[in-house]
């Protein structure tokens, strides 16, 4: 550790990044061996309801054709104001996600003001992009932003792609190989005058369907009691939707399954 | 033939503390005390936007007065030590102590070395799990570390503040309690109308963040 601040005092490097770059931990090289390509075994998908959005995630990491946890977390709080959901290798994400979060908080006690949210999407984009060199090696991180803009007043949604791209949806988005199917559900039941318990259901229904539809996908576990992970961020701020909530939530949603 | 000018060791010193001295006793006081659920730091600040108080840390807040320039300087760095040691180590393992020696080892160098001293002295405030654990330490110009209990003050009229706020009550006053007391003390210190106030507090609330601005 740095003992003597006069390193750190002044003009410096402009973020927690670049610090940690400059005091030697940055990310490490990459071997030069072509890798086994890893899919990005997950679902995640968010609603945008009239004063929020809904983040959801399932739980089952996978190891090639086994299960390798039953309990990971892929939605997280990025602030007070914003949630990332990721997909894609889970150490590797993991990290950005950490990284991600640091970097938030830091931004807001050096500059005293929080990020827009705006800027929280494009700085993620720019962490995915960095991260390209990776990917082109299998290890792929695709996350799913969302969060409230206090400055407009109303919830917003960004999905990226892995080169880094961002692209911001009006409605609904959903990413991981249980991504086309949740997306298809989503698509067919989203409306504009959509409420949170609306979001909720659609959401939890559109995970359910990609549990069915895909291997590396696990729905509501009724009976292990493991619940997806619901997220909501409002005018209120970022919450997780306790496990009771939510298997009250998924029982209503797997009663009216074919 | 230039003959080389001889200073004593003990003239240099004594000429770099009166400078820095002078230069904190025109800064307006900070003092910082503990309540039931937390700790107060009060400040004197007619500004709205440039802070003397600010978040270090999950459970460490920082205040200095002096120059502002050269606090800000120090609290940006202090930030970016706390952050660099949460994300390496684990977010316990930052602690107002190492950053307190932090502090003191950069202003105690800064004060040997350079042309200038450093015109500011710090309170760093951490935040315990029980009003038992809230830890205070002030670190002065020349890198001086002190550890205090329960109330600590930097400043100008640091001293007389601290005199003034040891009969108010305990530490197991309430918020509203500690801030009149501490309002009262600058008003009776001070001898006149105080433009504006700074307060924030560190809240033993359950959150990861207890850094809080509050309305004084």
């Amino acid at each position: 550790m740095i003992d003597d601040l006069r390193s750190l005092v002044g003009s410096g490097p402009a973020g927690f990044s670049d610090l940690l770059r400059q005091v030697g931990h940055g990310p490490p090289g990459l071997p030069d061996v072509p890798m086994v390509a890893t899919s990005e075994a997950t679902t995640i998908l968010a609603v945008r309801f009239d004063r929020g959005v809904v983040v959801v995630g399932d739980r089952q990491a996978t190891e090639g054709y086994s299960v390798a946890h039953r309990r990971i977390r892929k939605v997280f709080a990025a602030d007070a104001h914003a949630a990332v959901a990721i997909s894609g290798t889970a150490g590797v994400a993991t990290e950005m996600v950490r990284l991600f979060q640091t970097e938030l908080e830091h931004y807001e006690k050096i500059e005293g003001v929080r990020l827009s949210l705006e800027g929280k999407a494009s700085y993620l984009a720019r962490m995915v992009r960095n991260q390209l060199p990776m990917a082109m090696q299998g290890l792929v991180v695709v996350p799913l932003f969302a969060g409230y803009d206090e400055s407009v007043g109303e919830g917003r949604l960004f999905s990226y792609d892995v080169v880094g791209g961002r692209y911001e949806e009006l409605d609904v988005t959903a990413s991981g190989s249980g991504g086309r199917e949740a997306r298809s559900v989503l698509r067919a039941g989203w409306v504009p005058s959509i409420d949170r318990q609306g979001a909720l259901e659609l959401a939890m229904r559109a995970l359910v369907s990609a549990g069915e539809q895909d291997v590396a996908t696990a729905g509501p576990d009724l009976r292990r009691g493991i619940m997806p992970l619901v997220v909501v961020v409002d005018a209120d701020g970022y919450r997780e939707v306790p496990d009771e909530d939510v298997v009250v939530l998924a029982a209503r949603v797997l009663e009216g399954a074919p | 033939m230039s003959i080389p000018f001889y200073v004593s060791p003990e003239q240099l010193v004594k000429d770099r503390a009166e400078f820095a001295r002078k230069g904190i006793a025109r800064g307006r006081a900070i003092v910082a005390l503990g309540y039931a659920d937390g700790i107060l730091i009060l400040a004197e600040n007619t500004s709205t936007t440039l802070y003397k108080i600010g978040e270090i840390y999950d459970r460490v807040a920082f205040a200095g007065v002096g120059r502002y320039n050269e606090f800000e300087s120090l609290r940006v760095a202090g930030v970016r030590h706390a952050d660099l040691k949460g994300y390496m180590y684990g977010r316990d393992d930052v602690t107002a102590k190492s950053l307190a020696n932090a502090f003191g080892q950069t202003l105690g160098n800064v004060f040997t070395h350079e042309v200038k001293p450093y015109e500011v002295e710090l309170l760093i405030a951490e935040l315990g799990a029980i009003p038992d654990e809230d830890r205070l330490y002030k670190v002065l110009y020349d890198g001086t570390i002190g550890e205090e209990r329960g109330l600590a003050a930097i400043g100008g009229a640091a001293d007389q503040l601290r005199d003034a706020l040891r009969s108010a009550p305990g530490p197991d006053r309430s918020l509203d309690d500690a801030l009149e007391a501490a309002k009262a003390a600058f008003a009776s210190v001070e001898g006149r109308t105080v433009e504006g106030w700074e307060a924030a507090v560190l809240e033993r609330n359950g959150r990861r963040r207890a850094f809080r601005r509050i309305e004084a």
